[in-house]
């Protein structure tokens, strides 16, 4: 799900680092208010794993390869705005150090899987956790918020892709940047996250929300009643 | 430190060292780079042609470990892999260096 340089126009990369860095300036603003400062190793450690977690890549049935993210893990425990800034950080090294993921793109990779995929789960696994109660219904919501929130992540990034052949094509009519249409691209993301990666995402979520909810209880942000 | 921050730590740098089943797995199954990630080189396989733009932009930045091989060459997946865990550790200090001095410039509430 890292776009690398070259696939996004700078009509659709520009406009995402807008809005990217928006939600950096909402989110330092309000995570300085809001993450404990005896919370700041789990933060170390919650960007620690999301980059750790990004490298075990797994084939997917026709030659590609996905991975998790961590995302939604990181929103439910320290909160949607602290994940923001922990994701965020993991794109940017993984951008400048390790080439995954475009420069250009940097800001659509951000609003993509530090934004997109951090609500979704969270908003989700708010209104699971509430509506339920119980161990095994906990770890549902978790499933759920982390299933749903990477999957979100790979369509709006799919819909990125997609539209590029209808932005900017070279006067012979072939496309400037990511070839595939929509038609293609939205179910070729969509199936792989659906019935693979975000199985995976789902079942890692649920099972540190397990660890978490019976280790450090009162850490996991999300399950606290003022909200976010 | 408290004893689950250490348990923690310690899960953490197992995870960097089993990352390269991340590498070995794709291999055996004959899986390369995600989907709309590729490559110029395999983008042209699949499509017969380099989209121009794409072509002008792809190489603007020249990572210094690309792909997590901190060799920068070809070298046998033994040695990939020995890299692959070195890059995750790079990885994993960085990020969690740079949050934490966000965090430290930042966070006033001690709570």
């Amino acid at each position: 799900m890292h776009i690398p340089d070259g696939y996004l126009s700078p009509q659709t990369y520009l406009p995402l680092y807008g809005a990217s860095i928006a939600f950096w300036a909402m989110a330092l603003k309000k995570f300085r208010k809001e993450l404990p400062a005896k919370n700041i190793p789990y933060l170390a450690m919650a960007a620690a794993f999301s980059f750790l977690i990004m490298m075990f890549n797994i084939p997917a049935p026709g030659g590609t390869t996905g991975h998790a993210g961590g995302a939604g893990i990181i929103a439910i425990i320290l909160g949607p705005w602290t994940a923001v800034i922990a994701i965020s950080v993991v794109l940017i090294i993984q951008a400048i150090i390790f080439g995954d993921g475009g420069i250009t793109a940097l800001g659509a990779n951000c609003f993509n899987m530090a934004v997109v995929n951090v609500f979704i789960s969270y908003w989700i696994f708010r209104l699971l956790s509430k509506s339920f109660s119980g161990n095994s219904r906990l770890s549902l919501a978790a499933f759920v918020a982390g299933y749903l929130g990477l999957t979100g992540a790979a369509l709006i990034t799919a819909l990125e892709f997609g539209i590029q052949p209808l932005i900017a094509q070279s006067p012979d009519g072939r496309p400037l940047y990511a070839p595939y249409p929509l038609s293609i691209a939205i179910p070729a993301m969509a199936i792989e996250h659906l019935f693979l990666f975000s199985i995976i995402e789902g079942i890692i979520t649920a099972l540190l929300v397990r660890y978490f909810y019976k280790h450090e209880a009162q850490l996991i942000y999300a399950l606290k009643s003022k909200g976010g | 430190m408290t004893s689950l921050q250490k348990k923690l730590w310690l899960g953490l740098f197992i995870m960097a060292g089993l990352t390269p089943l991340g590498l070995i797995l794709p291999e055996l199954f004959n899986a390369g780079d995600a989907w709309g990630e590729w490559g110029t080189e395999t983008l042209e396989k699949l499509i017969g042609y380099i989209p121009e733009g794409l072509k002008k932009m792809a190489e603007i930045w020249k990572a210094p470990f690309p792909d997590y091989n901190i060799s920068g060459e070809e070298e046998s997946l033994a040695k990939r892999a020995i890299f692959y865990i070195i890059s995750g550790i790079i990885g994993l200090a960085m990020v969690g260096g740079v949050v934490y001095l966000i965090s430290k410039i930042g966070i006033k509430n001690e709570r």
